[in-house]
């Protein structure tokens, strides 16, 4: 039967754990062990433990002495056990070994044999370095696997000088397909990283001098297909009114402050000539219709648009059912829709519904202007600056508020006669606020 | 300068920053009270208190969830995930919303948050205490991605990962918390970000890889330099964004070139290497660029004889090695 050794190794007690301690040996050598049974006491990190043998046999050497610390996996013993399929401690076998000078060596050119399949197989690198130093790689003695070149085999043959003295007879350096003139690439995506920026092509100075272009926005697109078929389609009246506005200027400077205070927002006249154009509306419901070629469609919701203009366009939201507000609540209205256009925050069910359009262009300084109808409506009124004039009443000069108001209409549905009733109605009913009117 | 193990240096770095800085604290599961299941937060509780050293319920979503959001509003944490394979249920959080914030506020927001977490297997843990998951935040434009080898750089990296802007996922390996040591300054430095490291200088073949493997690696060149096989290594040490100068460098030097990692070898971090040096050097390549990784299997099996053929060691190391440089 045959005799063998047989190595006991640090086991790996807990996680984490690399190395252990031997406390104590139970066991001396020419003792014998059996399975399992404690050989020596093994202190760690974390835990404090006999070690087993893992066979039995008989104790021959102790390796690793009381209170030296080594890693887990380290044979701490050897066992002579009986059993017949236990092996000795494999001896690793030897590698061949890899002999940097070996390629210095002359060899005999062995091109393409049966022993060196790999022999006529060049990679990139020793074929750029052949080119590069001229070598033949005929002449280079490959000492890689299946007899290939190696990079290094090229390298220690340049440095051995030996091309120089081939290059006397064999003049082309070009032993493999590679152009030595040509550069090899060394940047690329991973080396340069900057991200390519698209070259926006600038119209050349000469002819266009003093000219730039900007693109139409889509909104500037809609305000223009807009305004081109309102005033294609809808043959546009134009007057105008002048309203005596001193008692509202009174009675709201009397609420204003008050109104901010309870509200948080500001009030504005517009609320009042809001007020005062719905009111005449309900007069008036004719003003509040859209032409359909053999009829007039008249509508019963009163929605008015409110044209907010911003830096770059204008926009006309709607303040639905504006007969049924009062005031404040038109105060409010505005306020909310104008906060809404300066935001972009405006929906789709804001901008929908408009029967009748009031702009306040005196917002802007102005004292006269000629809108443009919002198709499909019938008409547009403009609220002018309010400044102060000499006005004659009762043959007297006197100092009022004076502000006009301007009124575009579609002449298809409306006249004269009609539209001068109802601004001088929008008139009367701005000139009868009196500072006992209420808000609310 | 101080010989201390890997997992004394993580500390160490920790207890420096919190000193340093007031808005640096650790969260996590046990973290606090107990120190950390490895000891890794020991101490830190009795000298910052339960408010800079906090247990948190066993909701890794949470632990992301609440560092990224005191990140966002100033704060410096460091969220230990208590192993790695713990952390996808904090992806999301990770992926898309830390990696992401700067991105999507326009530069207003930032998130310097340090995820730690401890990666890879060899400690009978099985499935849920040995995964390596680098690859599936690698590929996470937003995110830093670290994973020291040494000591020196576990201090050091990890201080750079507290102080950087934008968050740091710190792989720490735990079989190395007590098998790797090596010399640590007790001063202030830090090792930066996406700089790789050159281990050993040789001109045979070189090796590229990070984390533990680099032990066998290390272990494996030293007896192949016996063979008068001269292997030169490289340290990724930052796995994002990877040095590729230094990775470029290292392979032009001998044209042979062999990747290692534990994680395993379909779409990991060796890929991504192999793939820029593909890309870059092509007529400087000696022979095909090779990986040696963990298997393509689902998970580290539990059973030692598993484990341990799932594992790299020196041995296979070694011999994938000998073979580049035998091609």
């Amino acid at each position: 039967m045959n005799k063998s050794i047989m190595e006991i190794v640090v086991p790996q007690l807990a996680e984490s754990l690399v190395n252990a301690t031997i406390d104590k040996w139970l066991k001396q050598p020419g003792d014998m062990v059996d399975i399992y049974e404690p050989i020596c006491e093994i202190v760690t990190d974390k835990v404090n433990a006999e070690l087993p043998s893992t066979v039995s046999g008989k104790l021959v050497k102790i390796l690793v002495g009381n209170g030296e610390t080594v890693p887990v996996g380290t044979p701490v013993c050897l066992i002579e056990t009986e059993s017949a399929e236990a092996s000795m401690p494999q001896q690793a076998p030897q590698a061949p070994s890899v002999n940097a000078g070996a390629s210095v060596q002359p060899a005999a050119s062995t091109l393409l044999s049966e022993d060196a399949p790999m022999r006529g197989r060049f990679s990139p690198a020793v074929q750029q370095l052949a080119a590069e130093h001229g070598v033949r790689l005929a002449d280079v003695p490959g000492t890689g696997l299946g007899g290939r070149i190696t990079r290094k085999d090229v390298l220690a043959y340049v440095a051995s000088g030996a091309h120089k003295n081939n290059a006397a007879h064999a003049a082309p350096a070009a032993p493999a397909s590679m152009d030595p003139v040509v550069q090899v690439r060394s940047s690329g995506i991973h080396l340069s990283e900057t991200p390519r920026i698209p070259k926006i092509e600038i119209e050349s100075a000469a002819p266009g001098r003093g000219e730039t272009f900007i693109d139409v926005t889509p909104i500037r697109n809609t305000i223009a297909r807009n305004m081109r078929q309102s005033v294609s389609e809808i043959p546009h009246a134009w007057t105008m009114i002048e309203v005596d506005v001193t008692n509202l200027v009174i009675l709201r400077n009397k609420l204003k402050d008050e109104f901010m205070k309870r509200e948080g927002i500001n009030l504005t006249y517009l609320a009042f000539l809001l007020k005062a154009v719905v009111n005449a509306i309900k007069d008036f419901p004719i003003m509040n219709s859209t032409w359909a070629v053999d009829k007039i469609i008249v509508k019963r919701d009163i929605n008015i648009s409110l044209a907010v203009g911003t830096e770059d366009s204008v926009l006309t939201p709607v303040i639905k059912n504006a007969d049924h507000k009062n005031v404040a609540g038109l105060a409010k209205e505005i306020d909310e829709l104008a906060r809404k256009t300066r935001e972009g925050k405006l929906t789709l069910s804001d901008m929908q519904g408009g029967t009748f359009t009031v702009n306040n262009t005196g917002s802007f300084g102005s004292i006269l202007s000629y809108p443009i109808i919002n198709y499909p409506q019938a008409a547009i009124l403009t609220f002018e600056s309010i400044v102060k004039r000499p006005v004659v009443i009762n043959d007297m000069i006197a100092v009022r508020s004076m502000a006009n108001l301007c009124l575009s209409l579609d002449h298809r549905i409306l006249d004269g006669v009609i539209c001068g009733r109802f601004l001088q109605r929008v008139k009367d009913n701005l000139e009868s606020f009196t500072i006992e009117s209420k808000l609310y | 300068m101080a010989v201390m193990d890997y997992i004394d240096a993580i500390r160490l770095a920790m207890k420096e920053e919190m000193e340093r800085d007031e808005d640096v604290f650790v969260l996590g599961e046990d973290v606090g009270v107990k120190g950390g299941v490895f000891t890794t937060t020991k101490g830190l509780h009795e000298q910052f208190g339960e408010y800079r050293a906090l247990d948190t319920p066993l909701a890794e979503s949470a632990i992301a969830g609440v560092a990224i959001g005191a990140a966002m509003y100033g704060m410096k944490p460091i969220a230990e995930m208590q192993y790695s394979d713990f952390m996808f249920p904090a992806t999301n959080q990770i992926i898309s919303e830390a990696a992401k914030i700067r991105y999507r506020s326009n530069n207003d927001w930032s998130c310097p948050v340090v995820i730690r977490a401890p990666i890879g297997g060899g400690i009978f843990g099985g499935l849920y205490h040995s995964q390596c998951p680098e690859s599936v935040f690698f590929g996470t434009p937003g995110l830093k991605i670290v994973a020291p080898y040494r000591p020196y750089d576990a201090k050091g990296l990890l201080k750079a990962a507290v102080r950087d802007e934008d968050p740091v996922l710190y792989f720490e390996n735990k079989k190395a918390y007590r098998l790797i040591n090596g010399e640590v300054p007790e001063d202030d430095y830090i090792v930066e970000i996406g700089k790789a490291n050159v281990l050993r200088e040789g001109d045979d073949i070189t090796v590229i890889g990070y984390s533990m493997p680099l032990r066998f690696v290390e272990q494996a060149a030293e007896e192949l330099q016996q063979e008068g096989i001269s292997a030169h290594i490289l340290d990724l040490r930052t796995l994002q964004p990877l040095d590729k100068e230094a990775i470029l460098e290292a392979v032009r030097k001998t044209g042979k070139v062999l990747i290692i990692h534990e994680d395993n070898k379909t779409g990991g971090v060796g890929a991504e290497v192999s793939a820029i040096i593909a890309e870059e050097l092509l007529y400087e390549l000696d022979a095909p660029i090779m990986r040696l990784c963990g298997p393509d299997v689902p998970a580290m099996p539990i059973n030692p004889p598993g484990e341990k053929f799932f594992l790299l060691n020196k041995d296979k190391v070694k011999e994938a090695m000998r073979n580049l440089a035998l091609y």
